[in-house]
């Protein structure tokens, strides 16, 4: 399975930079070995969901006690969230940080991932949400830095769409 | 049983507790009587209160966290069900008060009013410690085993599907959430 290894580990050890005590996630292929460095760090409070509307409910929980969170979903997960974002979230000014697995993108050959990819953006920028690409290996720890930055200062949602480019290798 | 009574039974209890309830009378019940730092009161997300409760849970495994919950919310988020089942944290009550509707909207009838069971559901799912109850006095002894206790326990309790009048408190939502939080972070200074 071509997902890149090297990406997944620049992701997670910038989430462990930015004192990320809580990942939650529903798996997603691009998504495995992001999972699986959590699975077996031992420091890291890993949530399997059902589904991810839960993980904000559980981010909120974490940010009461003080414990920074990211949720890790492929962007139909963000589409299945979307309630608790504005509801939750939005409501109530919490910080979330989403890695969102772009899906249905360019070179894209999943046929069932392209509507969901067509509107990723147009709904990000609708719920007023700010986004940001991760594309390029050597700006991951920057990029990641910054919008945890900026989702703890602003007391928001802010997203990071994981590209092609970055998540897979072929 | 009312719900309002229930509460009251348990409220010398909650002290202690970190306390998230989901939004409409139980918020409103709980709210009138008496606020403390230590309640959150989730007013929309229907569905989020116990995976709010289970983060705070996760993060915070010293801390006895109560979730009141109701049928109507738990039933737009089962699977949430089966994710604190899956991470059991070992100080988290999740009470759930079932009237077998959604009253805060007009009453309409949920599935539990036509046989779904939460209790069995709650059990499938892998709760360690599940029970209904159907009196004030039952819910009191209940609530406080299991805040007492060491196990994640559900409990289904039936009450009739009255409230208050009003739904909206003086306690502005953003007020309550910096003031929840507030509060926890002086606990883990102590």
């Amino acid at each position: 399975m071509p997902v890149s290894l090297t990406s997944s580990r620049l992701i997670y050890d910038a989430l462990k930079e930015c004192d990320i005590g809580l990942l939650s996630a529903l798996p997603e292929t691009w998504l495995v070995h992001l999972i699986r460095s959590a699975d077996e760090d031992p420091e890291m409070i890993l949530v399997r969901l059902a589904k991810e509307e839960e993980g904000v409910g559980i981010s909120a929980g974490a940010h009461f006690a003080g414990v920074k969170s990211a949720m890790l979903m492929q962007n139909h997960g963000f589409l299945a969230s979307i309630n608790g974002i504005v509801s939750l979230a939005h409501l109530y000014k919490i910080p979330l940080l989403m890695l969102i697995s772009y899906r249905g993108s360019l070179g894209e050959r999943d046929p069932w991932q392209t509507q969901g990819g067509n509107v990723t953006e147009p709904i990000l920028r609708a719920l007023g949400i700010p986004y940001f690409f991760l594309d390029a290996p050597g700006a991951v720890e920057k990029r990641i830095r910054q919008a945890q930055t900026l989702a703890e200062s602003s007391l928001q949602p802010v997203a990071l769409l994981l590209t092609r480019d970055l998540m897979w290798e072929e | 049983m009312l719900r309002l009574d229930c509460l009251r039974s348990v409220y010398p209890e909650l002290e202690n507790c970190l306390v998230v309830t989901i939004m409409g009378a139980v918020a409103a019940e709980l709210h009138s009587l008496g606020h403390r730092p230590n309640f959150f009161y989730l007013q929309h997300a229907m569905g989020l209160a116990s995976s709010t409760g289970l983060g705070l849970a996760l993060c915070l495994p010293e801390q006895h966290v109560i979730v009141f919950d109701g049928d109507g919310s738990l039933l737009m988020n089962l699977g949430g069900l089966s994710t604190m089942a899956r991470y059991r944290p070992k100080k988290l009550s999740h009470i759930v008060f079932d009237n077998e509707s959604l009253l805060s909207v007009g009453g309409f009838p949920t599935a539990t009013s036509t046989g779904t069971d939460l209790e069995g559901i709650a059990r499938a799912a892998g709760v360690p410690r599940v029970a209904t109850v159907r009196s004030v006095e039952s819910f009191r002894v209940a609530v406080t085993e299991a805040i007492r206790g060491n196990e994640l326990t559900t409990i289904i309790a039936k009450v009739k599907a009255t409230g208050p009048a009003a739904y909206v408190t003086d306690l502005s939502l953003l007020e309550n959430r910096f003031q929840f939080r507030r509060h926890i972070q002086s606990l883990k200074k102590n």
